[in-house]
């Protein structure tokens, strides 16, 4: 394991890495939850959290090079000033690093308006996995060939180590507004949030909360919210004035219509701070129902949202599980948390089969396995259920193209046996 | 060569599995777009809206689908996809395959964060498909994003789900005589700023109150149209750092017959010339100020980038890969 705090000292640890036949993985801060920083075959871990610097900020332009062991909210706080942020913000935002962010194409609650990281992504200066450092992207609108930096973003560490990166600030918005909608089923603020979309209403954020999160984060944070309710949205609408009023005047009858029986429109920054407490704390709270959690990372399309929920509770009940979900609901990115306490015999076989079954709900309805932490090692082996061989084929193609030896973070993303390196690798095992 | 019409996938597989050299065919209007035109059999990919919800925000369409049919479509439940290639005949395919974005850019992001699936034909003509039709997803490598700007030379897109808006409720056009980055301290997130050397044209789009206080702010009153674009028999589109367009403006305005518009803040530079040697001295001139110039169209004999493609050994393993055979549009990116 290595602290590099110089971009010299990545590409010079990946080296030496690379000459002792090792391969190696970066790691940020950790805050991963499908295992993509995870050692596999006893690789060199180069940690990024010493490469911490904001390099440069360019109000005017709207750009900041920073190295990829700043976290996120960090990055954010240093160009409040200026009337600015970084729009991506994963729930783990005080912790997690922009360079984990560029690993896993991170998302978070106002991607919904904002789009993820590859959105806000304009170069990454990058440790090949041989050692030699190039820029893919850069601060002009298009480069010639093919898009490599829309390549990287999102490939877990599988293509190198990012070193330097620019990122797009946006402007804060001149008006917001933070509603609470409760709701006396799931179902019922499930099909809210088709209306909302169906509406016309892209708001900045759209988060659901279910009555079991939503009593435990009260609890834990004290944000307001009401604890008979079975469901509750968090709805954050922003702009210009006008448009964020009829907005909201749309979001409450749409929430009306759809059995919301109160409405609550933050009073101020305060209000509004707290109900966001509340929500970016739920994981935290869960520690008062059961000592560990199982946190899932599903994408369905936003109009099957109801049906799939109701699915999801039901797999729950079969496998006498406790399921809460607290989730991006506005673009259909389900994360059903099973809490379960380890010490009960044959706990762990029956989160993982209810697990395998809500993926494979997910699937089936046209979804997806990962829609922000990405597949790592927990999902690698179920990438066929979404891909067919021949489409993993392209994916292989894709990234033995940046990493022909397999050498970066080898054994994640694809199934094994997919890459070509490793093919070599077993073969150059076989005949030593 | 002649046009093999392909109304089904199946048949576009075929057609591309069993012939030496293929050239992806659209509606044309991208022909000319990067390096020499490729030679070989033409195929077409399908036509028509596979799916549509609006209620998902979300299309699905074949390729050979023309952007203005697309439009219809979205225009019939009041969404939109603000892909606006200078022609509409363009088809979704070209336009994917070209990777232009359009002049909403600033606001609405590039055609590649458009793009949510793409349903492909390889070179030995199987069916392969690259992320999902849904709004948010990370599960696995990034297939869609590789073919933005790959000008069909990686595999023959058959089909693509692209993310859709909701159309503004209010559109204006308006003229401030000063540069972009002036104007874009002033307001709040206009869909573009056109830059012709003396004026800002402003889009600005959402709710009608919002609009005028806009108008107000930067002291322009509406109109309904903006500028009209540079035109020419030679026509090139540069890439440059957004801050340096003014700077480069001016430059442009040195080389005689050398009409052009910047997209303030995103830094694409549309121009038209003359002649083939006016077009050569705007690259000349998009080099000095750090940026390069594609060739949309005419400019014979001109090289189509102007530059050597960054990471050519990795484009080089992805094009070996993906098209062992070197049959998909051949010779049209320098690898």
């Amino acid at each position: 394991m290595c602290f590099p705090r110089a971009a010299h000292e990545v590409a010079a640890a990946v080296r030496v890495a690379r000459r002792h036949r090792r391969p190696f993985v970066a790691r940020g801060s950790g805050t991963g939850l499908a295992g993509g920083a995870t050692p596999v075959d006893d690789p060199l871990v180069i940690v990024t959290t010493r490469l911490n610097r904001v390099l440069d900020v360019d109000a005017t332009e709207r750009v900041a090079w920073v190295e990829p062991g700043v976290l996120n909210l960090d990055l954010s706080r240093s160009v409040a000033h200026l009337g600015l942020h970084y729009a991506p913000d994963p729930s783990s935002q005080q912790a997690c690093t922009i360079g984990g962010n560029v690993a896993t194409n991170a998302g978070g609650p106002h991607c919904l308006a904002y789009g993820v990281t590859a959105a806000h992504v304009l170069a990454v200066e990058t440790v090949l996995p041989d050692g030699s450092v190039t820029v893919f992207g850069g601060l002009e609108p298009d480069q010639p060939g093919f898009d490599l930096r829309g390549c990287f973003v999102g490939s877990e560490g599988t293509m190198g180590i990012a070193t330097r990166i620019a990122v797009r600030l946006t402007p804060d918005p001149p008006t917001i507004a933070t509603m609470l909608l409760d709701f006396m089923s799931i179902e019922a603020a499930g099909a809210a949030v088709t209306g909302i979309i169906a509406g016309g209403i892209v708001p900045a954020a759209l988060e659901m909360m279910d009555g079991q999160i939503t009593r435990a984060v009260e609890d834990f944070v004290g944000a307001g919210y009401p604890r008979d309710a079975e469901a509750v949205l968090l709805v954050e609408l922003d702009g210009l004035a006008d448009g964020v009023a009829a907005q909201v005047e749309a979001v409450t009858r749409i929430g009306r219509e759809h059995g919301a029986r109160t409405v609550r429109v933050a009073a101020n920054d305060a209000e509004r701070a707290l109900l966001w407490k509340g929500r970016k704390s739920a994981f935290g709270a869960i520690a008062r129902i059961a000592p560990d959690y199982y946190l899932h990372d599903a994408v369905v399309p936003r109009t099957r949202l109801v049906e799939v929920l109701k699915r999801v509770y039901e797999i729950a009940g079969t496998h006498d599980l406790t399921m809460m979900n607290v989730f991006h609901a506005g673009d259909g990115n389900l994360h059903p948390l099973i809490a379960f306490d380890r010490r009960t015999p044959g706990v762990w076989e029956r989160v993982y089969d209810a697990g395998t079954q809500i993926l494979e709900t997910c699937i089936a309805v046209g979804g997806v396995l990962s829609g922000e932490h990405g597949v790592g090692l927990e999902k690698r082996d179920l990438m066929p259920l979404m891909f067919t061989p021949e489409d993993l084929a392209a994916q292989a193609w894709m990234c033995d193209a940046f990493d022909p030896d397999g050498a970066s973070n080898p054994g994640k993303v694809l199934p094994r046996g997919s890459r070509c390196g490793e093919i070599a690798r077993l073969n150059a095992a076989a005949t030593a | 060569m002649t046009a093999v019409t392909t109304p089904e996938v199946s048949d576009l597989a075929a057609a591309v599995a069993g012939a030496s050299a293929v050239v992806p065919i659209g509606a044309g209007t991208h022909r000319e777009v990067g390096g020499p035109v490729p030679i070989g059999t033409e195929v077409r990919a399908p036509a028509g809206i596979v799916g549509y919800d609006p209620a998902e925000l979300t299309i699905t369409a074949g390729a050979g689908t023309t952007i203005a049919a697309l439009s219809e479509a979205l225009d019939s439940a009041g969404q939109m996809c603000p892909l606006d290639p200078r022609d509409e005949a363009a088809t979704l395919g070209g336009v994917i395959a070209t990777g232009l974005s359009g002049y909403r850019r600033l606001r609405y992001g590039p055609v590649r964060d458009a793009v949510l699936e793409v349903r492909l034909v390889t070179a030995d003509g199987n069916l392969v498909r690259g992320g999902a039709p849904v709004v948010k997803n990370v599960t696995g490598y990034d297939l869609p994003r590789l073919l933005v700007g790959s000008l069909g030379t990686l595999a023959v897109i058959a089909q693509a789900t692209l993310r859709c808006r909701p159309r503004p409720a209010t559109t204006a056009w308006a003229t401030v005589d000063a540069p972009p980055h002036f104007v874009r301290e002033r307001i709040f997130s206009p869909s573009t700023l056109l830059w012709d050397g003396a004026s800002t044209h402003v889009l600005l789009e959402g709710d009608a109150r919002d609009v005028d206080v806009q108008l107000t702010a930067i002291g322009a009153t509406g109109v309904d149209h903006g500028p009209s674009w540079p035109d020419g028999g030679h026509r090139g589109r540069i890439s440059v750092r957004p801050g340096a367009i003014v700077d480069l403006g001016r430059a442009l305005d040195a080389i005689d017959g050398c009409r052009w518009i910047a997209e303030g803040g995103v830094g694409t530079v549309h121009v038209a010339t003359d002649t083939v040697d006016a077009l050569i001295a705007a690259r000349v001139a998009a080099h000095a100020a750090g940026g390069w110039l594609l060739r949309e169209a005419g400019g014979h004999g001109l090289d189509g980038f102007g530059r050597d493609l960054p990471d050519r050994e990795i484009a080089r393993r992805l094009k070996d890969a993906f098209d062992p055979t070197g049959k998909l549009s051949p010779g049209r990116l320098p690898l």
